[in-house]
C-alpha cells in the first residue's frame, strides 16, 4: 500500500469505541507513536464506530488503532469495518490492542484486523507494523522523524 | 563506628563488589540513599510525638484503631460480578462459602452508564465487565438467599449512578424485610476521578458533583452508618499516576466533595466519619506502606486543620485497597499470584481496612472460579499463616519507612498546592491538569520497560518463548445479553407503567426544584423503574458530557 498523500509522516488514529473507559493502553500507544515522530489523533473514550470512521476519513489517517479492554473487541471491529465500508474507506488498515484472548485472533483477522497487540506488547513493534503498512521508514538519524521509502 | 567510617567501608565494598545501578529510586522517583538511619529521620523533619503518636490516636499514622488486626482481620471483599444476576448470585454464594466477609458488586458498563441492556450502545457489553442490572428485579435475583445483613458490608462501583444504586439497595432491603439500620452499603460514588481515569461519567461535572453529594447528604441525615462516598486514588494510579500523585489527587478531590457538603450546610463532623478512601497498591512495597501511613496522617490533618473537625471519627481515614492491574503480565500469568500476594502484603503492612486481591487471570479475562478462589485464599494465608497481623503497625519506627512517609507527605502537599492554585480539583480536572500528568507518567513507564530500565519478569527479562504457561480462561456466556433483554422486556410489560411514569415525573420535578433526588429515586426503584429511565430524566435536565478527540 502506498501512502495516501505526499506527506512523509504516518498519521494514526487511536480510538476507543464502545463504553470501555480503560484508557491507559490507548494513551500509552498514542504517546509512544507521537514520540516516534508520527502524527497521532486520540479520539477520547466512549466513541461510536461511525464517528471514528468519519474522523479517520476526514483526517486522512493511514492506520486506525482500536483499544478494547472489556471483551467487546469482536463486536467493535465488526461495527467499525461496516462504517468504514460505508464511507468507501475499507482499505484503511485497522490494528487491535488490549485484553484479547488468543482464541479470538483468527476471527479478528477474518474480520480484517491487520495486527493484534495483546498486553505486554511493545510500542516499537506497533511502530514497525505501521511503517510496514505505510511504506514509511525511520530516519536513520534517529531524530524520530519518519521518511518515505 | 561513626557514620563517616561506615561510609568508607561502603565505598570500598562497592569498589570490590561493583554496583547494580548508579541511582536507586522509588516508583515515585524519590531518590533512595544507601542507608536510612537516625540522621535521615532527623533530616526529614521527623518528630515522633507530632508525626506518629499511638495507633488509634491523632494523626493516625500508625493506624486508625489501637488494636488494628489483633481485634479482627481486615474486610475481605473480592470484587466480583458478571453475566446476568443469576450467575453473580452463584459466584457470591461460592465466595461467602469460602470465608469472604463482605460483598463487592461489579456492574457492567451499560449499567454504570445508565443504559438499558437493549440499547444499541450497550450491544456486546451486557454482562461483560460486571453484572447487568436494569431494575430492582435484578437486585432481588443477585441477592436471592443473601439477606443484606448477613455480610459485614456490600460495596459497589456505582459512580455516575451512585444515588440510584443507593435507592435500589434501600428498596431491596424493604423487599428482603431487613431494616437498613442492620446493613451497610458502601457506594464508590466518586465522580471526579471518572473524568480523569475510569471514564464512567454521564453528566457534566457540576451537576454530577451535586448528585454525588445527594447520596452523602441523604445518608448523613438518615443512615449515618452507610458509606455513601469512597474517594478513589486507585484508578488514577492504575492510569499511570505515581504514589505521590495518587495521594495528592485523592486528597484534592476529597476537598471538593467536603467543600460541596459543607456548602449544603452539613456539619463536617456529621458526614466525615462516613467517608472512605480507596487506594491502589503496586509492587514497590516500602513506598506503598509509607504511602498509606502518609495518607492517613494527611487526611487527619486536613480534616482537623482545614475543616475544623472535632470528632476523632472524622479524622480517621478508612482505607480500602485494590491490588493492581497494570503490574500483572499476560505472559507467564501464574506469576501474577506472587505479585498479588506481595501487593496484598504491602496493603496490610500499611494498615488497610478492606482489601480486594486481584485474580491472576484478570489481565486476560473475568476471573475463573478457580482463580478467584486463589486470590481469596491469598488473603487467608496472609491473615492466618504469616503473623503479619499479630502486632500493630509492625514497620512503624523504621528509619526507611518513617523518612519515606515524611517525603511522600511533603511532595504530595506541594502538588496539592499546585491544584489549589488552579482553582481546586474540579477546575484542574476540567483543564486536563491531572490527565496530562498521568498520561506522561504512563508513557514514561512504558518507555522504561522497552529500554529494559524497568525489569518486568517474564515480559522483558527471563522470557521463555519455548514453553508457554497456559491457564484455563473464563468463557463468557454469549447468551446472557439475550436473556437479560428478554427479562427487561418482560418487566416492562408486567409492571405498573402508570406508576412508573408518575415516579419519574416526580423525580424530574425534584431535580428542577434543586431538591435532594434520593427520596424520589427510592420511589422510582420501588416502582421497578429502570436505571436507564432514571438516568434519562436526569440527563434531560442536566445534559450529558463527552470527551473530545485531540491531537497529541
Amino acid at each position: 500500500m502506498v501512502m495516501k498523500s505526499s506527506r512523509r509522516i504516518p498519521r494514526v488514529l487511536i480510538a476507543k469505541i464502545g463504553l470501555d473507559g480503560h484508557n491507559r493502553g490507548a494513551q500509552v500507544v498514542a504517546y509512544g507513536l507521537r514520540d516516534a515522530g508520527m502524527e497521532v489523533i486520540y479520539t477520547g473514550i466512549r466513541q461510536i464506530a461511525a464517528g471514528v470512521a468519519k474522523t479517520a476519513v476526514e483526517e486522512d489517517v493511514d492506520v486506525i488503532g482500536v483499544s478494547s479492554m472489556v471483551g467487546a473487541h469482536l463486536a467493535v471491529l465488526k461495527r467499525l469495518k461496516r462504517e468504514l465500508e460505508a464511507l468507501h474507506a475499507a482499505d484503511i488498515p485497522v490494528m487491535m490492542g488490549g485484553i484479547i484472548p488468543e482464541e479470538d485472533y483468527d476471527e479478528l483477522r477474518e474480520l480484517g484486523a491487520g495486527a493484534i497487540f495483546p498486553p505486554g506488547s511493545e510500542v516499537k513493534n506497533i511502530v514497525q507494523y505501521i511503517l510496514g503498512v505505510t511504506n514509511g521508514i525511520m530516519d536513520s538519524g534517529s531524530s524520530g522523524n519518519l521518511v518515505r521509502q | 563506628m561513626t557514620r563517616a567510617e561506615w561510609e568508607q567501608q561502603l565505598a570500598s565494598d562497592y569498589k570490590h563488589r561493583g554496583r547494580r545501578k548508579t541511582d536507586f529510586c522509588s516508583d515515585s522517583r524519590i531518590s533512595l540513599p544507601d542507608l536510612y538511619d537516625e540522621e535521615s529521620l532527623k533530616n526529614s523533619g521527623f518528630d515522633s510525638q507530632r508525626d506518629l503518636g499511638f495507633p488509634g490516636t491523632y494523626p493516625y499514622t500508625r493506624g486508625i484503631y489501637p488494636s488494628m488486626y489483633r481485634a479482627d482481620f481486615w474486610i475481605m471483599g473480592q470484587y466480583s460480578g458478571f453475566g446476568n444476576p443469576e450467575a453473580t448470585n452463584e459466584r457470591f454464594k461460592f465466595l461467602l462459602s469460602q470465608g469472604q466477609t463482605a460483598l463487592a458488586l461489579a456492574l457492567d458498563l451499560p449499567t454504570q452508564l445508565g443504559l438499558e441492556s437493549d440499547q444499541e450502545l450497550a450491544d456486546g457489553e451486557v454482562g461483560k465487565a460486571g453484572v447487568a442490572i436494569n431494575s430492582l428485579q435484578d437486585m432481588e435475583a443477585i441477592f436471592a438467599g443473601i439477606p443484606l445483613d448477613q455480610v459485614r458490608q456490600v460495596f459497589t462501583t456505582a459512580n455516575a449512578i451512585g444515588p440510584i444504586m443507593l435507592a435500589l439497595f434501600l428498596a431491596l432491603g424493604e423487599k428482603q424485610g431487613v431494616d437498613p439500620r442492620r446493613f451497610t452499603i458502601v457506594l464508590q460514588n466518586d465522580i471526579l476521578k471518572e473524568y480523569v481515569a475510569r471514564g464512567t461519567y454521564i453528566f457534566p461535572p457540576t451537576p454530577s458533583l451535586k448528585f454525588t453529594n445527594d447520596a452523602l447528604e441523604y445518608c448523613t441525615r438518615h443512615l449515618p452508618h452507610f458509606k455513601p462516598l469512597v474517594i478513589c486514588g486507585s484508578h488514577m494510579r492504575q492510569g499511570g499516576a505515581s504514589a505521590v500523585q495518587e495521594v495528592a489527587f485523592t486528597l484534592a478531590n476529597a476537598q471538593a466533595y467536603i467543600d460541596e457538603a459543607v456548602g449544603r450546610g452539613l456539619d463536617v463532623d456529621d458526614f466525615a466519619p462516613s467517608l472512605e478512601c480507596q487506594l491502589s497498591v503496586p509492587m514497590n512495597l516500602f513506598e506503598e506502606v509509607a504511602k498509606y501511613r502518609a495518607f492517613r496522617r494527611m487526611w487527619a490533618r486536613l480534616l482537623k486543620d482545614r475543616y475544623g473537625a472535632k470528632k476523632p471519627e472524622s479524622m480517621k481515614c478508612f482505607i480500602r485497597v485494590y491490588t493492581t492491574g497494570y503490574t500483572m503480565t499476560a505472559q507467564q500469568p501464574l506469576n501474577n499470584i506472587v505479585r498479588v500476594a506481595i501487593e496484598a502484603l504491602a496493603a496490610i503492612l500499611g494498615g488497610a481496612q478492606s482489601l480486594s486481591a486481584n485474580a491472576m487471570d484478570e489481565v486476560l479475562s473475568i476471573p475463573t472460579r478457580e482463580a478467584a478462589q486463589v486470590a481469596l485464599m491469598t488473603q487467608h494465608i496472609l491473615a492466618n499463616e504469616t503473623g503479619i497481623a499479630d502486632v500493630v503497625d509492625p514497620l512503624g519506627g523504621s528509619y526507611y519507612i518513617e523518612s519515606m512517609t515524611n517525603t511522600i507527605e511533603a511532595s504530595a502537599l506541594e502538588l496539592m498546592q499546585q491544584i489549589a492554585d488552579k482553582g481546586g480539583a474540579q477546575k484542574a480536572i476540567e483543564a486536563g491538569f491531572y490527565q496530562g500528568i498521568i498520561r506522561r507518567a504512563a508513557g514514561e513507564y512504558q518507555k522504561e520497560i522497552e529500554k529494559g530500565e524497568r525489569v518486568i519478569v517474564g515480559l522483558n527479562r527471563f522470557v521463555d518463548d519455548k514453553h508457554k504457561m497456559k491457564i484455563e480462561s473464563f468463557k463468557a456466556d454469549e447468551g446472557v445479553q439475550q436473556r437479560v433483554i428478554q427479562k427487561l422486556h418482560g418487566l416492562k410489560s408486567n409492571r405498573d407503567n402508570e406508576k412508573v411514569r408518575g415516579c419519574l415525573c416526580a423525580l424530574e420535578q425534584d431535580i428542577r426544584a434543586g431538591k435532594n433526588t434520593v427520596p424520589a429515586l427510592i420511589d422510582c426503584a420501588r416502582a421497578y423503574a429502570t436505571i436507564g429511565e432514571m438516568c434519562q430524566v436526569l440527563g434531560d435536565v442536566w445534559g450529558t458530557y463527552k470527551e473530545g478527540a485531540s491531537w497529541l
